[in-house]
């Protein structure tokens, strides 16, 4: 079953509606979050979801916003931040459990079913303090759920352990495979050893995330990605991802073809002009808002990012709805990522 | 052994459990062994136990010893005693 199905109008259409409730939800359960909307004189209906109110996705990072009683908290998520700020999100049960079942969905959609054999992009070590994992660690446990056979590509010391690879294509290497890791970390440790020693990853499906930024040295863009991944290693099936802690659960997932992102049915992305705010339409670049109607126990529902976002097109991809690109941070806007926490570990 | 039994062991493995350890009302996340990291370890144990593949839906859904035995009849292994 996929999550990638409904047409740009269906998905307005259902989304303002749950999106409306959910606004009201959190007015009536979120003190802050109620003397915000109050403050900017938000009205209580809307037409569209770009008349939504947004909150700045760093307001997460300076306010405890949640609506949930404090004895219903079942787990407090943190993101990584280089300047000591970190983003808290707060989840109930039950918001817990809707987050992994439709990021399960999400990831199906190009997985199937079956968990399939998976190669770690990481290192173990990662995971060493079971109480408290990075935001990194969070992220490689979150989706090694939806793998077997677990190898981890990389050593204590984060390099490539190639003996550990080659024993995992050895064993998993002529049937689909997943391979799950940082895109840096794909590009430095997989593909560059894949390459020097000739391993087939043919059969693999990639999942990565984390952006570009630690590959502008090494003049690799998202096509350049796919396009050397496919010649030197046989790698084909290639799906980039972006998500933030805030919206825990809700992946943006690129489409089998490259080149896009997609909006499963629960989520939508609307870009818009850094000065006036209005929504831009497709083609026009401008500051990324994330919607989904996944955050229930915190208003995490309508998010503006510090990511400069663009829309390609819309019900014309691999997939209905909006496809668009992630083309990296605003300028001046604190440099922050999950990833980031690798380098100061190494 | 009945198959409830080798359930039993093995929860009371992969979760660091007493061998005699009570389980069968053990609910994911209701207490400190059955974490998102012992999951991954339990779902190994039970496949190896059985020697069956589990989905990964059922992997999600599994959030108790009562629905591991619910989701295990799935796969045709049946809890009689």
């Amino acid at each position: 079953m996929s999550v990638f199905t409904l047409p740009q109008a269906a998905k307005e259409a259902s989304l303002v509606k749950e999106l409306s409730d959910l606004v009201a939800h959190h007015r009536a359960a979120c003190a802050p979050y109620r003397n915000i909307l109050a403050a900017a004189g938000t009205p209580d209906t809307f037409d569209q979801v770009a008349d939504l109110p947004w909150l700045p996705v760093r307001l997460f990072k300076n306010l405890e916003l949640k609506s949930i009683p404090d004895d219903e908290v079942f787990k407090v998520l943190t993101s990584s931040g280089t300047t000591g700020e970190v983003s808290r999100i707060y989840l109930d049960k039950a918001a817990a459990a809707t987050q992994t079942r439709q990021l399960g969905a999400t990831v199906q959609t190009v997985l199937g079913p079956k968990r399939l054999p998976m190669l770690l992009v990481d290192t173990k070590s990662l995971l060493k303090d079971r109480r408290s994992f990075s935001a990194r660690g969070a992220g490689v446990l979150g989706m090694a759920t939806f793998g077997r056979d677990h190898v981890w590509a990389l050593d204590a010391d984060g390099k490539p352990d190639v003996e550990a690879i080659r024993g995992f294509l050895a064993a998993h290497g002529d049937a689909p495979f997943l391979i799950f890791g940082f895109t840096y970390l794909v590009w430095l440790h997989l593909y560059e050893v894949a390459r020097e020693h000739g391993l087939d990853l043919g059969n693999g499906i990639l999942i990565h995330s984390g952006g570009w930024k630690k590959l502008v040295d090494q003049a690799v863009d998202p096509d350049e990605f796919r396009r050397r991944l496919s010649a030197d290693t046989g790698l084909r099936n290639v799906h980039n991802f972006y998500g933030m802690v805030e919206q825990i659960g809700t992946i943006f997932l690129e489409g089998p073809s490259g080149g896009s992102l997609y909006c499963p049915d629960f989520a939508d992305v609307v870009v818009r002009d850094p000065e006036t705010w209005a929504e831009l339409p497709p083609g026009k670049p401008g500051l990324l808002e994330v919607v989904s109607t996944l955050p229930t126990s915190y208003p995490g529902h309508v998010l503006l990012t510090e990511d400069l976002g663009v829309v390609h097109g819309v019900d014309d991809g691999d997939w209905p709805g909006k496809r668009f690109s992630v083309l990296g941070r605003l300028p001046r806007a604190e440099a922050r990522g999950c990833s980031d926490t690798y380098q100061k570990a190494a | 052994m009945t198959e409830l039994q080798r359930l039993r062991n093995a929860f009371r493995t992969s979760l660091d459990l007493a061998p005699d350890a009570p389980v069968d009302d053990l609910q994911y996340q209701d207490n400190a062994q059955w974490d998102s990291l012992a999951h991954m370890s339990l779902v190994a144990a039970i496949e190896d136990e059985f020697d069956i593949m589990i989905d990964t839906d059922d992997v999600i859904n599994m959030s108790s010893f009562a629905e591991a035995v619910r989701i295990l009849g799935k796969y045709g292994v049946t809890f009689d005693e």
